[in-house]
């Protein structure tokens, strides 16, 4: 089992969803988060004061999926992410030692 | 007159008051009338447009001010900004009855009014207050009302000076001191008068600036530099927000102080044309110029914006739209429509380099701009009173009400231009340094400002104990 993390420009969740879907992905966690890689922040002004901030909003995404399915929901999320310019975000891949469904107890790839 | 009391019916009610105006127009005017015929020369149009206009002047201040302010501020003051407000005008408005009403509207000296009507002694519902036309007159109660909106709001402006770092106690000390010293005494200066009937036999009984004769429609000296004034000071006097000019201090939600502009903006008609005291042709066009100096100042930011930074923003056509509203207001029933549109895209230029240039420049932290754009555009808003009231420029010119009837007098814009510097200039000394014995002596008894741990946690939670938004 893998755990798929993903940083992507906010306005691009809806793309990502879909084509997760496709491949039969049952689930995901999203996140707002703020952070700043090689895009520059933006400068507000307000009344001449001016403050630049270079913290960007991005959404995080995480997905658990079965190591079989990893390459997919990668490629998935980077295709469907993409748009280009700098600031389409980073994924990231980790293996999951263990797996629980809360309601039933089963465990691993039967709990994703 | 019995015939006229308030147990008749109301159709009776409406018959009685064509009878009570028509003598007033068929019959030669009346000097110095007693109570008695004053009754007969109320108008039910006037005191029903007077009481509409005081709620849209409370409006001014609850919630219209509250929000322009509270939404500049961060997240974690608020609560602390509103609740300033909202207290300033309670604590005002019974302050204005028990002692400001008499210190501001009865005869006493130049400077200041007598004791006659402290705690509103001898105001009745049969007592008339005086307005700017012979044998025209107002419930008493009415214009007391009236006048209580503007001395709620006039305090209320002062705390954007220093918000985000002010002991909520010692605001509400300040701010009875603060009237009772400054704001009732100017008012009496600027605006007390005898009334049209009783100043030709009385031509001295008049507050020291308005004998002068000192320009100001609604309020630019009284309300506008007054108050900004006393903001800059108290800004210097508590000094600097903890980590200002380090730590970011963005507004926390410009859809609030949109909001409060745009009440500000309805609520100022009540604040400008109400300040005629009759509804009639002059009310008419304090409405339309406050209207259009509005509109044009707050282009004129935009505008501004554009070119200093690629884009316009709303906080610069909200400052804008105030800016207008505070330079009209002394012009307001002065000026003609033409001349209110050039005086509001005048007045927002000056602001924004107050607001923008000298305060960076200058390093004082003036946190909501109460001098920048109340006392500066207040200054504009006073010394070009002298120019657009010139019947020249399609202006009201000057009424001389030492004769009776009152007529229109000879009008010297160069003359009226050095009073009305005058009157800024006392306004500024008086209040300036008025306001800076009061926060010296509360500072070094009660103190003005919360503790470090307090200002840096926000005033919310430290002095109110709650937050502004739970999610």
């Amino acid at each position: 089992m893998k755990l798929v993390v993903a940083i992507i420009k906010p306005f691009k969740l809806d793309e990502v969803r879909e084509s997760l879907t496709e491949l039969g992905v049952t689930g995901m966690t999203v996140t707002e988060v703020k952070g700043f890689g090689r895009q520059k922040g933006q400068t507000e002004i307000y009344r001449g004061a001016e403050y630049s901030t270079n913290m960007v909003p991005k959404l995080k995404i995480e997905v658990a999926c079965p190591s079989d399915l990893t390459d997919r929901v990668v490629e998935a999320i980077q295709a469907s992410a993409n748009t280009g310019a700098i600031g389409d975000g980073k994924i990231f891949v980790m293996e999951i030692g263990q797996a629980v469904r809360i309601r039933t107890g089963e465990t691993d790839n039967n709990a994703l | 007159m019995k015939i006229f009391d308030k147990f008749g019916l109301a159709i009776t009610g409406a018959a009685c008051a064509l009878l009570a105006t028509t003598p007033v127009w068929a019959q030669e005017l009346i000097k110095a009338p007693t109570v008695e015929q004053q009754a007969t020369m109320v108008n039910k149009g006037d005191t029903a447009w007077m009481l509409v206009s005081s709620v849209l002047v409370l409006m001014m201040s609850v919630p219209a001010l509250a929000l322009f302010y509270g939404g500049l501020v961060r997240t974690k003051n608020m609560l602390s900004v509103l609740m300033q407000v909202f207290m300033i005008v309670s604590v005002a408005a019974l302050v204005w009855v028990c002692w400001g009403y008499t210190m501001a509207f009865t005869s006493g000296g130049p400077f200041v009014g007598g004791f006659s009507k402290v705690m509103l002694m001898g105001v009745s519902a049969g007592t008339y207050a005086a307005t700017f036309s012979n044998n025209v007159y107002l419930p008493e109660y009415v214009f007391v009302i009236f006048q209580m909106t503007f001395a709620c709001i006039t305090p209320a402006l002062i705390v954007g000076a220093f918000a985000e770092r002010v002991k909520f106690s010692a605001l509400m000390v300040f701010v009875v001191a603060w009237l009772t010293v400054v704001y009732f005494p100017i008012a009496h200066m600027v605006w007390y008068w005898a009334g049209p009937d009783f100043l030709p036999d009385a031509p001295t009984d008049t507050g020291y600036l308005w004998g002068m004769g000192a320009l100001d429609f609604a309020g630019g000296t009284v309300v506008h530099i007054n108050a900004g004034i006393a903001g800059l000071v108290g800004c210097l006097m508590i000094g600097k927000r903890i980590g200002f000019g380090k730590e970011a201090t963005p507004p926390h939600s410009l859809t609030m102080t949109m909001i409060g502009a745009s009440l500000l903006w309805v609520g100022w008609f009540g604040f400008n044309a109400g300040s005629n005291l009759e509804a009639n042709g002059v009310t008419a066009v304090a409405f339309i110029n406050t209207f259009v100096a509005t509109a044009a100042a707050a282009i004129s930011w935009a505008i501004v914006e554009q070119i200093a930074h690629g884009k316009p923003s709303m906080l610069g056509a909200a400052t804008g739209a105030v800016a207008g509203l505070v330079a009209i207001t002394p012009a307001s029933g002065l000026a003609a429509p033409m001349t209110s549109i050039v005086l509001g895209l005048v007045v927002s230029p000056i602001c924004y380099v107050f607001v923008s240039k000298v305060k960076n420049a200058l390093k004082y932290d003036d946190t909501l701009d109460v001098f920048g754009v109340h006392c500066v555009g207040g200054i504009v808003g006073a010394l070009a009173t002298a120019i657009v009231a010139d019947p020249a420029l399609g202006g009201q010119g000057f009424f001389d009400y030492t004769v009776f009837p009152a007529g229109v007098g000879a009008y010297d814009m160069g003359a009226q231009l050095i009073t009305q510097i005058k009157a800024v200039l006392l306004t500024l000394v008086w209040s300036g340094v008025g306001s800076a014995i009061l926060y010296f002596i509360i500072d070094k008894t009660i103190g003005l400002r919360p503790s470090e741990e307090a200002e840096r946690e926000g005033l919310d939670l430290a002095e109110h104990g709650e937050r502004a938004y739970n999610y």
